[in-house]
């Protein structure tokens, strides 16, 4: 940086002139990510005054947990969403509730969290502390503590205002292992609730998009289905997803190739809520390509199906769950639709992202 | 939504594949027109369940498709020039060119935005004046009048800064051009109820006096396009050849005249070529000569810019129904949504696309396939 602090170069008299220096108070300066005093009190004033727990506040290298002896599921996801904010969430509360989501795939109870942030110089004050408030809220409903952090500040350009990664460890019990390899003929496809809603509220926002209804995000942690479905069903449950990126269609395509067995889905049990077809149908995009943040896929054991989705149900997050196919021998690693019609089609994974068309 | 469940109905789906069985002595051959009764008839399995008693065989109707290979490399020349945002339909993003697609350009450093209306990209060049902003205005009748207003708007409002690099085509000449040929097969059309919209259907009738062939305005939806396919049978049973509208709630007899007039009054008809066809005489939209502050291909200079399609994408046979898309010996090969040879494997509305995506599971070929 010494090349910069020439004080006699002609552009600091001719040119732009600032005549007092800039309020220092209210944005992120690149000083904040020095590792002086300025990220001292970023630390201290934006991160710790929210994130309060012993271990955190001592500050050291690396965060020190208890493990007991036995398995834990650790997950690490970076968040780069724009916009920062959106209906029903923000970047803060899905940097929380898809990395315990993550973790919570495993069958483990997510405890701990590490998050970095990435701020680019300028991001207002208002914003970060919005969503380290959100962030907060979000662990705490969950009952996980964010136990370490990192932060580094890029200039202007070098980032998009903040980037999120979070990393959670949970400790998993040896009788409670869904993976995606254990799916099975005869076993019940389960979604938790409606999909589509997280991918199209934050299209909606990003694109300026109005709908008469506004679509929130579902961003939830999915933790307490979890738990309910471990306490009453437990190893029945053989696979949970959940369907982020590539939406329904593409983890369920992942579960059929790992498994070697295939999913037959019923068209008309899909729940798509009626404003995220609506959007869907506007924009050209397939609901079951759009990311959820707040659902799973659950594939239950067939003598086990309806106790998994009676228990889902009885809970808030999944008061709208729904089977929606089943795992079948034939057709390994593909995944097939049954239309209404009495048509069939194959569900394949999409080459990239999903592209809104012409008319 | 409400007004298109009722157009989804499995029961009232299912009772008319009943009726046109029925009512078909012999199995018929008809062409959906547009792209995107092709998506919805192969989505929802509507060929399958109807292949008794007809064969649909699916037309040049994908914007996307028949867009010439020399326009989407002009595409990418401006989309990769430094001072240009480059702005498009989502489809276009993924249409191969000689060398490379706009995505590819857009990862290379050119700037290439996704729009979903022509008047979007020209509030984008109001509000970024030290750039020049083109759109890239493809498609058939029915994308014609938003297109045709974003220039008008453009002249009237003397943004200097937009442009748009036109590939209109339109849907009769077309017709035309598949009922001349010598090996034609098809019997009866579904014309694009979206297009007659905009259209209206008096322009079909000398056709289907002309050449003897049945012409339905059909809609999009399942049903919609279940009635078309009753509507086409019942005449060629009964020896008619009408022009029918089954897309009532939406299409008049003479159209939107509104719409129309703003064509006309930016437009004018020009040969122009269809990838995978050949040129169509009068078959296009380009922009009127006061207009021509506006056309990107002048501003720029973009005539030299000429192409060769490539020999091994069979896209202009898929493109007039003589070649289903899975019978292509690059389908699945060397030609997949990933690596595409020619533009009907990518867009929504491509053929290709369509047998790709929503392929049948066959069990009858599970175990070559497994």
């Amino acid at each position: 940086m010494a090349s910069d602090s020439q004080p006699d170069a002609p552009a600091m008299t001719e040119g732009i002139v600032c005549p007092t220096p800039a309020p220092t108070d209210d944005r992120v300066q690149l000083g904040h990510g020095s590792g002086g005093k300025m990220s001292a009190a970023l630390l201290r004033d934006r991160f710790l005054s929210r994130f309060t727990n012993d271990e955190l506040a001592r500050l050291g290298d690396a965060a020190v947990v208890e493990l007991n002896d036995g398995d834990v599921a650790i997950s690490t996801d970076t968040f780069v969403v724009s916009p920062l904010e959106f209906p029903g969430g923000d970047i803060g509360s899905l940097a929380i509730h898809g990395t315990i989501n993550d973790v919570a795939m495993m069958g483990a109870e997510p405890q701990y969290l590490s998050v970095g942030f990435i701020l680019e110089e300028g991001l207002s004050f208002d914003v970060l502390d919005r969503v380290v408030a959100s962030m907060d809220t979000a662990a705490s409903a969950a009952g996980v503590t964010l136990v370490t952090g990192d932060t580094k500040v890029v200039e202007r350009g070098k980032a998009d205002r903040m980037f999120i990664n979070t990393t959670g460890v949970g400790r998993l019990e040896d009788t409670f292992r869904p993976s995606p390899e254990h799916a099975k003929p005869g076993d019940h496809v389960i979604v938790s609730g409606p999909i589509g809603r997280h991918g199209i509220a934050v299209m909606a926002v990003r694109e300026g998009l109005e709908f008469e209804v506004e679509i929130e995000s579902d961003s939830a942690a999915l933790t307490p289905l979890v738990r309910a479905l471990r306490e009453t069903v437990g190893s029945a449950v053989h696979v949970m997803r959940d369907p982020t990126r590539g939406g329904v269609a593409s983890a369920l395509n992942e579960i059929s190739s790992a498994a070697g067995v295939g999913i037959e889905l019923e068209d008309h049990a899909i729940p798509v809520p009626e404003p995220v077809a609506a959007a869907c149908e506007m924009l050209g995009l397939d609901p079951l390509y759009v990311a959820n943040e707040g659902i799973m896929v659950a594939i239950v054991a067939e003598e086990d199906g309806d106790r998994a989705l009676t228990t889902l149900k009885s809970h808030p997050l999944g008061e709208n769950a729904v089977r929606i196919g089943n795992v079948v021998a034939e057709h390994p690693g593909m995944v097939v639709l049954r239309t209404g019609v009495g048509g069939t089609r194959v569900v394949d994974m999409l080459p990239g992202d999903q592209l809104p068309r012409i008319c | 939504m409400r007004y298109l469940s009722e157009y989804r109905d499995p029961k009232v789906a299912r009772a008319l594949v009943d009726e046109i069985a029925q009512t078909a002595t012999r199995r018929w051959t008809l062409m959906e027109v547009c792209g995107g009764q092709t998506h919805t008839i192969v989505r929802q399995g509507l060929d399958e369940v109807l292949s008794s008693s007809v064969e649909m065989i699916h037309g040049p109707g994908c914007p996307v498709c028949v867009t010439p290979l020399e326009q989407i490399d002009r595409a990418l020349h401006l989309a990769s020039r430094p001072d240009v945002i480059f702005a498009s339909f989502g489809d276009m993003l993924r249409v191969p060119g000689s060398e490379c697609d706009l995505l590819q350009v857009r990862a290379r450093g050119g700037t290439v935005k996704v729009v979903y209306s022509p008047l979007d990209a020209l509030e984008l060049a109001r509000r970024t004046p030290n750039k020049e902003v083109v759109f890239f205005a493809v498609g058939f009748e029915t994308t014609a009048p938003a297109n045709a207003m974003a220039v008008w708007r453009a002249k009237e409002l003397g943004v200097e800064n937009f442009s748009v690099l036109v590939s209109h085509v339109t849907v009769p000449p077309a017709i035309v051009a598949l009922l001349e040929s010598p090996d034609n097969r098809v019997q009866a059309f579904l014309a694009a109820g979206h297009v007659c919209t905009v259209m209206g259907w008096e322009e079909y009738e000398p056709l289907a006096a002309k050449y003897a062939v049945p012409i339905v305005v059909t809609g999009f939806e399942p049903v919609d396009i279940l009635e078309g396919i009753l509507m086409a049978v019942r005449q060629l049973e009964e020896g008619r050849h009408e022009v029918e509208n089954q897309y009532v709630r939406s299409v008049r007899h003479e159209g939107n005249r509104p719409a129309q007039d703003v064509i006309g009054r930016v437009f004018q008809l020009v040969d122009r070529q269809w990838r995978g066809i050949g040129m169509i005489p009068m078959s296009g939209l380009g922009l009127k000569p006061e207009f021509a502050d506006f056309d990107a291909e002048l501003k720029f200079g973009l005539g030299g810019i000429t192409a060769i399609e490539p020999p091994e994408c069979r896209a202009g046979d898929v493109l007039r129904g003589r070649l289903k898309p899975h019978d292509c010996p690059e389908f699945g090969v060397r030609c997949t949504p990933e690596n595409p040879l020619g533009a009907p494997m990518v867009s929504s509305e491509g053929a290709c696309a369509a047998y790709y995506n929503y392929g049948r599971y066959d069990p009858a070929t599970a175990d070559r396939e497994a």
